[in-house]
């Protein structure tokens, strides 16, 4: 077909034919190839998930209790009488989590809200180069801020035995999260029309009371999708939160306890498991937890954020 | 822009998958036999082993060495995959390993002793505590045990107000971990929950060294008196404890010595075997004396070629010597 419309429009131009079908034929290619790229994405994705699956399966429906495995705190995979308990590292995942959550929400949106409304164009370039570069800092050198200068600070300020735990853990993630919060929850506020903003001044708002009452409102869905992906961040870390939380598998009843997270049991854990026996299994099928867990926060986002567009279009 | 920050933080989900995917795959990654020996397991022994390998690669430029921590479950395993040529391991092989490696390469590793190590239980170092007995160690380490505050063990340290004992720990494919409870705990031990797991000996002794609350137990090699110092340590509350130091990890004195192994999968051959044939020779030995472990025999022999099998060689499920 392509080439019989190529001929058909370069008769006249008969000298440039050669190069132009040449040049058809590398559009081609690097179309064809484009799309390989798009579509590998949801291959990676799906292999991935086959993968973690194949390993955790056996285990999974074969011999694990699941009961057990969710409400018993007893983590001893390698003694003479092995113990799948993974109660201990969920309450681990969930009280750093959510700590670090209620650290970064109001520090990431009010940080959205300021580069959003409130500065001047010179320092919104400056503050999101910033932003920008907070979220480059890999993970390794956040575990080592929390060892080597949380920890000590931690032990100063609250007379804690040892600064490695829940809140150590959750300042860092809270760190690593704002800027996911910030950039989402910053497109989010320029999302609402500039209409709503000048109908409220009209109405004799004040700046807060715009932002409270009119921006809040108009971007909710960006703003809850914002806070989620900052959640699917701090659930994912493994390595900051390996060295920031004491690793101690236990129940925290206070924010100066120690716990031991889902990811960081996985990290420190899968090396030695000799593959395809139980415990290098159960490392898998917590991996399977941790893949629905991630499922779920995004595609909550995700669903989110596709409110708001249609609310938008509509 | 939304999507796209949704895309990249679902790519970078995808990403950590993978990398886990990976880590499972090729922790040990397979290098040639082009005169390199890939060496990878205990973390008690990673500083040997590199002190070993530089030692030996001024000697014969020719040979490169590949040195690797991680934990002596990490070695064992990369040996029972065929992935390693010799794993240090602070604890002896299991019965079910030897097996497992076997059926999978079809060769039985071999066991090698190539010095001790006196466990030492470290305190940070200004503790007041100078001794504990190992049915006390039992207790403030075991499930069940009753031990929780410094105060339980006789001292009142003021620069620990809360008074609790920090119970820091090695992760669970540490072949330390599995020592310390097979020697410490008992037979059918387990650690209490809430005992933090680190990664790495010196991580032990960093932590320790930083936090006057804690106690924490690593290889004796890994000293460090401006940070820790080593309890002296008894069988049972009242016996006489016992430093730990080269003479009395060697004369049994101390109660939880234990042999130091490297493995290889069958008889060691070529580069590989003249290697161990160093290591067990005078200047090997001394290298173990000079990272802070026990050479094999005191004071340093001669050196043996082709023997590599120590003349006493303790049984797999070795205990402490009572």
């Amino acid at each position: 077909m392509a080439t019989i419309t190529g001929n058909l429009n370069e008769r006249p131009a008969r000298a440039r034919r050669g190069s132009s079908s040449l040049q058809r034929l590398g559009e081609l290619a690097i179309e064809s190839l484009i799309r390989l790229c798009g579509y590998s994405a949801i291959l990676f994705v799906f292999g991935i998930f086959f993968f973690v699956f194949r390993e955790g399966a056996p285990m999974l429906f074969g011999g694990l209790d699941l009961v057990k495995f969710f409400t018993s705190t007893d983590w001893n995979p390698v003694s003479k009488t092995p113990s799948y308990g993974i109660l201990g590292l969920l309450a681990g995942t969930a009280s750093v989590t959510l700590l670090s959550m209620a650290l970064a929400v109001p520090l990431g949106l009010g940080a959205a809200v300021f580069v959003s409304e409130f500065c001047s164009p010179k320092i919104k370039e400056a503050l999101k180069i910033a932003i920008e570069m907070l979220a480059a800092i890999p993970s390794i050198v956040w575990g080592f801020i929390a060892y080597m200068m949380l920890n000590p600070l931690i032990i100063w300020a609250t007379g804690a035995p040892v600064g490695l735990n829940v809140l150590n853990a959750s300042i860092i993630l809270a760190l690593m999260s704002v800027p996911v919060i910030v950039s989402v929850g910053e497109d989010a506020l320029k999302a609402v029309p500039d209409s709503y903003r000048e109908a409220a001044l009209a109405l004799g708002a004040s700046r807060w009371e715009i932002v409270y009452r009119v921006l809040f409102p108009a971007a909710k869905n960006g703003l809850l999708a914002a806070v989620l992906l900052g959640i699917g961040r701090a659930i994912g870390e493994t390595m900051a939160v390996l060295m920031a939380t004491g690793n101690a598998n236990q129940i925290p009843t206070s924010p100066l306890d120690r716990v031991q997270t889902l990811t960081a049991t996985i990290a420190a854990e899968l090396g030695e498991a000799v593959q395809g026996d139980d415990h290098y299994r159960v490392l898998f099928v917590i991996g399977i937890l941790l893949f629905v867990i991630a499922f779920v926060v995004n595609l909550s986002a995700d669903l989110i954020v596709r409110g708001i567009r249609g609310k938008q279009n509509a | 822009m939304k999507p796209i920050t949704a895309t990249i933080v679902t790519a970078l989900s995808v990403v950590c998958a993978a990398v886990l995917v990976f880590v499972a795959g090729c922790a040990p990654s397979a290098g040639g036999h082009d005169g390199t020996i890939r060496i990878t397991g205990s973390d008690t022994m990673v500083n040997l082993a590199q002190a070993w390998a530089e030692a030996y690669q001024d000697e014969k430029p020719d040979v490169s060495c590949q040195v690797r921590g991680g934990g002596s479950g990490v070695g064992i395993a990369a040996l029972i995959g065929g992935k390693v040529d010799i794993a240090p391991a602070s604890r002896a092989m299991s019965e079910a390993e030897m097996k497992q490696a076997e059926e999978k390469t079809g060769k039985r590793p071999k066991e090698i002793i190539v010095g001790s190590d006196a466990l030492a239980i470290y305190v940070h170092k200004e503790c007041p505590l100078d001794a504990i007995s190992i049915e006390e160690l039992d207790q403030v380490y075991g499930e069940g045990g009753k031990i929780e505050k410094w105060q339980q063990l006789g001292v009142d340290d003021p620069a620990c107000p809360s008074g609790e004992i920090i119970r820091v720990s090695r992760q669970n494919n540490s072949g330390t971990y599995v020592y310390f409870r097979d020697a410490v705990l008992g037979k059918d031990g387990q650690y209490k929950q809430g005992t933090t797991a680190l990664s790495g000996s010196s991580d032990v002794v960093d932590l320790v060294g930083n936090t006057p609350c804690a106690m924490g137990y690593s290889g004796m090699g890994y000293f460090d008196a401006a940070k820790v110092k080593m309890l002296k340590v008894g069988k049972k509350k009242g016996d006489e404890a016992v430093s730990p130091t080269l003479a009395t990890a060697l004369d049994g004195s101390y109660p939880i010595a234990r042999p130091l192994y490297i493995y290889t999968l069958g008889e060691p051959t070529g580069a590989v075997a003249e290697f161990i044939d160093w290591i067990l020779s005078r200047q090997g030995q001394q290298i173990v004396k000079d990272v802070g472990y026990v050479p094999r025999e005191i004071p340093p022999g001669e050196s043996k070629p082709g023997e590599p099998t120590p003349a006493e060689k303790p049984a797999p499920e070795d205990q402490p010597k009572a």
